[in-house]
């Protein structure tokens, strides 16, 4: 039986280092914590094959995606990832229905419109499959980015800082949207934040990252309630216990 | 007026900006995208022919493709005719000579398409063509429509190099440019008239096919 878990193990010296391990399972979440500039993104990029750390093993669904010491690399779009940009990254000269209907390339032709309303109608959208992105609001477009990730049924989803560019209430829109696709989707998902609120709300387990390294991961209560040092403690911004 | 000689330049015009097209959007992606050290060199010598004068770059040309040179020589024993003084001869130097008219828009119109919009398309699951063909040309398309329009209007005016590699040979090479010469030189000013006419034209309909085009891809990205 092939494990169908994602499993994530990034090593590299230098410029950007890097040394984390981490694996999640199939209709689980994992949340990336850490101060800008941890790491995170380029754990995320690595997960989709945007970027390649020096040592670095990357399976999903059974498959390897990337396995440097056996020299095995698979291209981003030969991996089954839905990636949420931070910026959204939607096409600007196609309409949210050709956003979404882009990344169906595996769906029969004559399916892929029915399917990209469908996405649509998932996200709230409906309605709102005509527009292009110039003329949709951050939380609009934040959706189409979302429901092309969906539609390209993903082995995992990759969520990046979802919640940097939108206002409360939109946040707490997309955190309700968010937890109804996790209770849907069989596929992990890895949600990275600077933020501990999101991480509780949203993720089974977090970990803990600074200057790309893995400082702590676990369950989001147990590391909140024994934050392993004061490294920890700072990211999290927990107080110090009074002893 | 000497519609041999314009129709000449409409032929040259036309297969210059359609030879030209896929090597200088392969070029203007490799310095857009891939090259890193080297880059500024290899601007340099795409700049090239932008800074030589048309004389000088037509006298190397004559020299590189001629009968002594190994490039002629080659197309002599392919062809059994040598390369200068001839069309295909100027069609070659003419693509070099317009290389950066190409080429530069183009790479800055590359160059302008958001990193994170490129690398949606892969994660979207499209292949590096995909992506060229339903992302990035349709984003770049009013670089590259300028590209063309300034290489087919740049080759309809040319006159140095057209003149040093092809010699002015009627039916063969004589463009509309250097006909107006000729008709000057024989105090033909109404022929000359015509065809400065006809060239103004071609240029006024090439700038205002740029600006229709390019306002509405704006229009569209909107």
């Amino acid at each position: 039986m092939s494990d169908p878990s994602l499993q994530v193990a990034l090593e590299q010296r230098g410029r950007i280092p890097l040394d984390v391990r981490f694996a999640c399972a199939p209709g689980r979440t994992v949340a990336l914590i850490g101060p800008s500039g941890a790491g995170k993104s380029t754990i995320l990029r690595s997960i989709a094959g945007l970027y390649r750390p020096d040592v670095a093993v990357v399976r999903c669904a059974g498959s390897t995606w990337l396995d440097t010491a056996r020299g095995i690399e698979l291209a981003p779009h030969e991996r089954r990832t839905g990636l949420v940009f931070q910026s959204y990254a939607l096409f600007p000269h196609l309409t949210a229905l050709e956003n979404v209907a882009i990344a169906l390339g595996h769906v029969p032709r004559a399916e892929r419109r029915a399917a990209a309303i469908a996405l649509l109608e998932r996200v709230n959208l409906n309605g709102f499959e005509a527009r292009r992105p110039g003329a949709l609001s951050g939380g609009e477009q934040q959706r189409v980015a979302l429901a092309r990730a969906l539609a390209r049924d993903p082995a995992v989803l990759l969520l990046d800082e979802p919640f940097a560019a939108i206002d409360r209430r939109t946040r707490r829109h997309l955190r309700e949207d968010l937890l109804r696709l996790r209770s849907q989707l069989r596929a992990p998902i890895v949600l990275v934040t600077h933020d501990l609120d999101d991480a509780i709300a949203l993720a089974d387990e977090i970990v803990v990252i600074d200057r790309g390294r893995m400082l702590q991961s676990g369950p989001a209560r147990d590391v909140m309630t024994a934050p392993a040092s004061d490294e920890v403690r700072a990211i999290l911004d927990l107080s110090t216990p009074v002893l | 007026m000497d519609w041999t000689a314009f129709l000449l330049s409409l032929k040259l015009s036309a297969w210059t900006t359609v030879l030209l097209a896929p090597i200088g959007i392969w070029l203007a992606r490799l310095l857009a995208f891939r090259v890193r050290r080297g880059k500024g060199v290899l601007e340099g010598i795409v700049a090239l022919p932008l800074v030589l004068p048309p004389t000088v770059l037509g006298y190397y040309l004559l020299l590189s493709l001629g009968g002594n040179s190994t490039i002629g020589r080659l197309w002599t024993g392919v062809f059994g005719h040598g390369l200068v003084f001839t069309f295909q001869g100027l069609l070659l130097a003419s693509m070099l000579v317009n290389l950066p008219f190409a080429v530069q828009p183009m790479q800055r119109a590359f160059e302008s398409l958001p990193t994170d919009v490129r690398e949606a398309a892969w994660v979207s699951g499209l292949t590096p063509f995909e992506t060229f063909w339903r992302v990035e040309l349709p984003l770049a398309w009013p670089g590259v429509l300028s590209s063309f329009v300034l290489t087919f209007a740049h080759t309809m005016g040319e006159f140095g190099v057209v003149l040093m590699v092809g010699g002015s040979i009627p039916g063969e090479t004589k463009t509309a440019a250097l006909a107006i010469y000729d008709r000057v030189q024989a105090f033909d000013q109404s022929s000359a008239g015509l065809m400065s006419v006809a060239l103004v034209l071609v240029s006024v309909a090439a700038i205002a096919i740029v600006n229709v085009a390019s306002s509405r891809v704006g229009r569209r990205h909107e």
